[in-house]
């Protein structure tokens, strides 16, 4: 087990997830022990800048929005990924061309939805 | 309990000797973290007391959480009116413990200058307990830093089991401070008896 190449990191992975961990166990062992929790209706309630609060903290965004997230997709997300793809070009294979072709033109046809919907129009 | 005499002759001798207790407020009177909120004026005094040139750092106390849920302590800066003491205790009461507050300037401590007006609060105390109050109008910036290092002493006493153990460690202890409404008057109720009780009047 301790030729495994891996073993070193399995030991730092181990370490880091204590050095985590372990202050948060110290600190829940010690609220256990010492300080009693005293919740109520107030301390509980959603944080309003001292204001009583309204309504719920679990609001829907109105799937309408949906068009929003197609555009921020092909113009945002899109050149993340084309970036690399345009350095990489030279030395790609057919399949990671082809793949990159669907991606491509899979927000191309959202661009092409948007673009039907008169999303991109200025009115 | 290592006795006192005791544990500076091991301190001479190169040997530190402390307890779970003074480590533990060691620890808490090091890392104050106030609230980010001023009331009035006294507030640009607290903004400059932050600064390079006061440098509340040097106490821990540097990182100003803009919510109640990471704050340690409460600086009430300034003016305390009716409109808006049941905000400043419901963000007490947003708190989590152990918690601090600190009444600064005259305005926080008794209404100050505006203690004759119909809206100003007579003193944060009325209804939440106030850890340490500084005079001034407003008060230097030293004047809060003192303020700081004088929370810091009372921090450094607290026990952590017994008799004379804080509220926040005490099971029984009240952890609800009510807040006030606004009445056709005045605030309803008129201050928390609780925390201040009606001062008698000796004729």
């Amino acid at each position: 087990m301790a030729s495994n190449p891996f073993f070193s990191l399995a030991i730092l992975f181990a370490a880091a997830l204590g050095f985590g961990l372990a202050p948060l166990g110290l600190a829940w062992l010690w609220g256990k022990a010492y300080s009693p929790a005293k919740p109520n209706a107030i301390k509980n309630a959603i944080y309003e800048c001292g204001l009583v609060s309204k309504g719920d903290a679990w609001l829907q965004f109105r799937s309408a929005y949906y068009l929003y997230a197609i555009i921020f997709l092909i113009f945002d997300v899109e050149a993340v990924f084309l970036l690399p793809f345009a350095v990489a070009f030279s030395g790609l294979g057919v399949s990671a061309c082809l793949a990159m072709l669907v991606f491509v033109l899979l927000l191309i046809e959202g661009l092409a939805w948007a673009w039907a919907k008169g999303v991109l129009t200025w009115s | 309990m290592v006795d006192e005499t005791l544990k500076i002759e091991l301190g001479k001798q190169g040997v530190f000797v402390t307890t779970l207790q003074e480590l533990y407020n060691w620890g808490r009177r090091n890392s104050i973290w106030p609230m980010q909120f001023g009331l009035a004026c006294c507030a640009i005094e607290m903004i400059a007391t932050t600064m390079a040139r006061y440098d509340l750092a040097r106490f821990g106390a540097e990182v100003f959480r803009p919510s109640p849920r990471q704050a340690d302590m409460m600086i009430i800066s300034g003016t305390v009116t009716k409109k808006m003491a049941p905000q400043v205790v419901r963000l007490y009461n947003q708190m989590a413990e152990p918690k601090y507050v600190i009444a600064m300037g005259a305005c926080a401590i008794s209404g100050g200058p505006f203690k004759q007006g119909y809206n100003v609060l007579k003193g944060i105390d009325r209804y939440i307990p106030v850890d340490v109050h500084i005079p001034g109008c407003p008060p230097r910036p030293e004047a809060l830093i003192q303020a700081f290092m004088t929370l810091q002493k009372k921090i450094d006493a607290q026990p952590l089991t017994g008799e004379g153990r804080p509220r926040f460690l005490d099971a029984e202890a009240q952890g609800e401070f009510p807040v006030p409404v606004q009445g056709e008057h005045d605030l309803e109720p008129t201050s928390n008896q609780g925390v201040w009780p009606l001062p008698v009047v000796i004729r």
